[in-house]
């Protein structure tokens, strides 16, 4: 968990088969999405097959952790369950093609622009799990 | 003798913030309205179609309507998608020739005994649901407002939507609902200042008046042939069309992981097969009953269903032409965010009622009706 910061209360991931892959990388600090087996294309959501080839071999891909904000929303009534502070949760367009709604850290919400450049970085759940969370790779002050 | 389908009955409760009895109680009362305003017995029920979110069952539904065969019966996925998908499978169980009588409901107490809106903290593993929870609960995209903002957000800033442009949706649906006693917002206009106002549910784009009210209440449709309904009581809703698309990769509210953010390639799916199945455009019919649980699927639903072209939304708005007395008049009743919450049904029961010119705002000589969820669409006629 050398990687993991500490950044406040958040929920715990729900880990299914399908995923657990992906939840196991972000407790070692890495970024990862399914890549099938079979035709090398990658995958997010996981699932339990490839839509292309229907290979059910399938293996974690480390991604480059770099993307760009496509939306951005900051719930503020009701408050978001499980936060010490109200979360902005993004949807990034991640490097590799893939689409990734993850936690904006270190932003005022004003600042936030669609097309925004963003790194992934990883934050301790409540109950000692990891998520990844995205920072602005941009000077936005 | 004609198999057509028809919608020959609609039923509701009253809608409220806490109905006082159960969610079969307020199922069975629908259903029986229904039956009971299309002068059928509930005891000739041989088809029932409900969502697959619904929590009564139809068993019970049997016990208290007292239907004594079915020969169908179908659940459907995609959320409020259902209060329009339903009548798809309606259409073709009638016409098919499998059943006589299907009735369509949703009843839910999402007001008094959970909370629609409100954090989903029901995650177990084996969750009924597609996997969409699973990528946004732990990021703090929780609720129904939040999956809203992330998908459309790309489109509202792309566009140049701003927060008065959504407002003027809220204004018009919350005036038509102030002259319709049968809505939650009976007699309480808003203006676009009140909207400016309204506290923030989640930034940067829905304030309260943004967003539907979380409602409990039972809606039910009849749906049958065109000649058993001829010797029924009430003049009978044709179904001139009724589609869907749900396409690879996309989702309902959550629809975010594929495709140009921007439009809405389900619904223009959707349009391309239904003008051809109904022989009329969505944008030719009379009223607009286009699925309104926040005011920015509105916009890029008029664009997807055509009434305006890629981006010209926000003007169409402006321009008055969802007004009452516009050109396309959308959701006489006030719609989901002026009436009811009830996934899309009670706007089905208006269109009927415009169709037989017995709604509160009726639109002048209304022949036809589009009916709207995102991914789906009819258009019923008379």
């Amino acid at each position: 968990m050398g990687n993991v910061e500490n950044l406040g209360a958040r929920p715990d991931p729900v880990v299914r088969v399908d995923s657990a892959f992906f939840w196991e990388a972000c407790e070692r600090g890495e970024f990862v999405a399914q890549r099938c087996e079979g035709c090398e294309r990658l995958w997010h959501p996981p699932r339990p097959m490839c839509p292309i080839c229907h290979s059910t071999e399938k293996s974690a891909a480390a991604l480059s952790g770099k993307g760009v904000v496509m939306s951005y929303v900051m719930p503020v009534h009701p408050p978001a369950y499980g936060f010490a502070e109200p979360p902005i949760a993004a949807l990034i367009e991640l490097e590799e093609g893939l689409r990734f709604v993850g936690t904006l850290v270190d932003v005022e919400p004003a600042s936030i622009r669609v097309g925004m450049p963003v790194q992934v970085s990883f934050a301790a759940t409540s109950g000692g799990k990891a998520v990844p969370v995205f920072r602005p790779t941009e000077d936005i002050t | 003798m004609s198999r057509r389908a028809v919608i020959a009955g609609i039923g509701q409760t009253e809608f409220s913030k806490d109905s006082g009895r159960s969610e079969q109680q307020l199922a069975a009362e629908c259903v029986t309205s229904a039956c009971i305003d299309a002068g059928l017995d509930p005891h000739a029920i041989d088809g029932m179609i409900t969502f697959a979110l619904d929590h009564s069952d139809e068993v019970d539904v049997m016990r208290s309507t007292g239907a004594q065969e079915l020969k169908y019966t179908v659940r459907l996925p995609q959320g409020g998608a259902a209060s329009v998908t339903s009548v798809v499978h309606a259409k073709n169980a009638v016409e098919s020739g499998m059943c006589d009588a299907v009735v369509i409901w949703r009843a839910m107490n999402e007001r008094s005994q959970y909370r629609f809106g409100q954090p989903h903290q029901s995650l177990s593993p084996d969750a009924h649901s597609s996997t969409f929870i699973e990528w946004c609960f732990p990021f703090g995209a929780q609720t129904p407002a939040a999956w809203e903002v992330l998908s459309c957000g790309t489109y509202l800033d792309t566009i140049g939507v701003t927060t008065q442009d959504l407002g003027r949706i809220a204004v018009i649906l919350r005036r038509a609902a102030a002259t319709n006693p049968l809505a939650q917002f009976y007699d309480r206009p808003i203006t676009l200042e009140d909207h400016q106002a309204s506290r923030w549910i989640v930034q940067p784009w829905l304030r309260l008046l943004d967003c539907c009210q979380e409602s409990d209440g039972g809606v039910a449709l009849l749906v049958t042939t065109e000649e058993r309904a001829r010797d029924l009581r009430q003049k009978p809703v044709r179904i001139l069309g009724a589609e869907y698309a749900f396409c690879f990769n996309h989702e309902i509210i959550s629809d975010f992981y594929e495709g140009d953010l921007t439009r809405l390639h389900n619904s223009e799916a959707v349009t391309k097969r239904l003008t051809a199945a109904a022989g009329i455009a969505p944008r030719e019919t009379d009223v607009a009953m286009i699925y309104d649980n926040f005011t920015p699927q509105v916009l890029r639903q008029l664009e997807g269903f055509g009434y305006c072209g890629y981006g010209e939304a926000k003007d169409y708005v402006a321009d008055g032409h969802l007004d009452l007395d516009g050109r396309t008049p959308l959701s006489p009743n006030g719609g989901l965010l002026g009436e009811a919450y009830i996934h899309g049904m009670n706007n089905f029961t208006e269109g009927v009622r415009q169709l037989r010119g017995t709604a509160a705002n009726q639109i002048a000589d209304a022949q036809t009706v589009f009916m709207a969820s995102g991914v789906a669409g009819a258009i019923l006629g008379i």
